[in-house]
């Protein structure tokens, strides 16, 4: 079991809850979604709790994550994108808190479950098509029509606009749930390894060196892809965005 | 290695769990990918607790926490986005405005400071320049009236002399031509008496007509 990479993404029961037949239980996966919002939350609030001219280390990263994320929304989606700005960087904290928390060993990663990934994309592409008919109206679906097209080519282009907008939400979530997944599972392989050939005397022990070696080194690439991920998350949501803000390309 | 465990999980799951069949097939597929080592002890023994635990599913596919999963995600993001946006991303807003308002504010007033210290540095400029023509002024006129005094008392001193000087030459030429009229005087009796010597006799008028013919001559 020590040595299983999949046990990692199990969910267990903390808190029994169940309404109509449907298993709402409080699961571990609930517990690290708690976790990461109350350490999103609580360190903004507490970073920016001083209100310094001149910022402390924490309220510089505060501010440094707000910045970043206002510049990666306005370069994409322009400065009408900033009504989304709220959104985007809750999802962003989430996203990165949430990747950051499961590298910690022993901690839940609530973005390895492709139903979570799947929700946050949901609401991203959710917001794009509601913002855009509400915003837009019909003209909204002038996304699907790109100008300067040939007209025999339309019907043909249309189509695929129209299948790329609806796989958006797909490869929005599976993007983030595998690459998390996919990680860990890496993680744990090249870790279990290490655990393997250390048990087998003293030739397994050299053998161990190199899984070692390798666990280093994806940790620290992981700790990249973590943070990469929630940006890629990220600066998506924006494009998106500017679709509905802009959809006449 | 874990999508080999994963197929193993399928084969658990196939007679059991209908719901759990439903995702045996988005799992399946990959696991030729994964090759097909030897079903060890350990996967057994993985492949078993799991399927005891959650009826075996793949736990990222399996359905049977999706509802919770949302649920609380729902909740937790929720609560997170409201937070952000009604307290702590006005707040952070709120820093960085502050700053560079304030930033610009003390730009501002450097500009104007620097603008101030540029009229001061003129403005003691023109003054030293002001300054520097009064006192050559004021020196070009010292000069000139220490000059005109100077001039004016030569001048008058220079008359003095001069007035002086007349007095002296009429005052030698009266002596001289009053010494003059002596010396026909001297001269007449001096000859008469040389004559008186040498002759016995003499004529006072023969002698003063004598010493006129000379001084004549």
């Amino acid at each position: 079991m020590a040595n299983d990479p999949i046990h990692q993404f199990q969910i267990s029961k903390l808190l029994d809850i169940s309404v109509g037949g449907l298993d709402l239980s409080f699961t571990n996966s609930s517990l690290f979604m708690v976790a990461t919002v109350a350490g999103a939350a609580g360190f903004l609030a507490l970073a920016t709790s001083g209100r310094a001219l001149i910022p402390t280390r924490m309220q510089s990263l505060a501010e440094l994550s707000y910045e970043f994320v206002a510049s990666t929304l306005r370069s994409s989606a322009g400065s009408e994108g900033m009504k989304f700005f709220p959104l985007v960087f809750s999802l962003f904290m989430f996203v990165l808190v949430a990747n950051l928390f499961g590298m910690i060993p022993f901690f839940f990663t609530v973005t390895s479950h492709i139903i979570v990934t799947f929700c946050l994309a949901l609401l991203v592409i959710g917001t794009v098509t509601v913002y855009g008919f509400y915003r837009h109206g019909f003209h909204f679906l002038g996304l699907f029509v790109p100008h300067g097209v040939p007209a025999p080519v339309v019907p043909l282009v249309t189509a695929i606009e129209v299948i790329s907008f609806l796989s958006r939400p797909i490869s929005l979530s599976v993007r983030l749930f595998a690459n998390m997944l996919a990680g860990h599972i890496t993680l744990k392989v090249f870790a279990g390894f290490v655990a393997t050939l250390t048990g087998m005397g003293a030739l397994g022990f050299a053998g161990a060196i190199l899984p070692l070696a390798m666990t280093v080194a994806l940790t620290a690439l992981e700790f990249l892809v973590a943070f990469l991920q929630a940006y890629v998350f990220t600066i998506l949501t924006c494009m998106y965005l500017n679709d509905a803000l802009h959809p006449g390309h | 290695m874990n999508l080999f465990i994963t197929s193993a999980y399928a084969q658990d799951q196939a007679p059991g769990a209908p719901e759990a069949g439903v995702n045996a097939p988005a799992v399946a597929p990959e696991s030729p990918d994964l090759g097909h080592g030897a079903a060890d002890a350990t996967h057994a023994e993985v492949g078993h607790e799991a399927a005891g635990e959650h009826g075996g599913a793949f736990p990222p596919f399996d359905p049977t926490y999706f509802g919770s999963q949302i649920l609380w995600l729902v909740l937790t993001f929720g609560f997170f986005y409201w937070i952000l946006s009604k307290k702590i991303l006005p707040r952070l807003g709120g820093i960085l405005e502050v700053r560079s308002d304030r930033i610009a504010a003390d730009l501002g007033e450097a500009e104007r400071m620097r603008a101030e210290t540029d009229a001061a540095v003129a403005a003691y400029e023109q003054a030293l320049a002001e300054a520097k023509k009064k006192a050559g002024a004021i020196a070009q006129d010292t000069r000139d009236k220490v000059k005109s005094d100077l001039d004016a008392r030569r001048g008058a001193i220079e008359a003095e002399l001069s007035t002086k000087l007349t007095a002296a030459e009429a005052r030698i030429a009266d002596i001289k031509a009053k010494a003059l009229a002596e010396v026909e005087e001297i001269a007449t009796e001096t000859t008469e008496a040389i004559v008186s010597a040498l002759i016995g006799q003499s004529s006072r008028d023969e002698a003063a007509a004598a010493v006129s013919s000379v001084r004549k001559a």
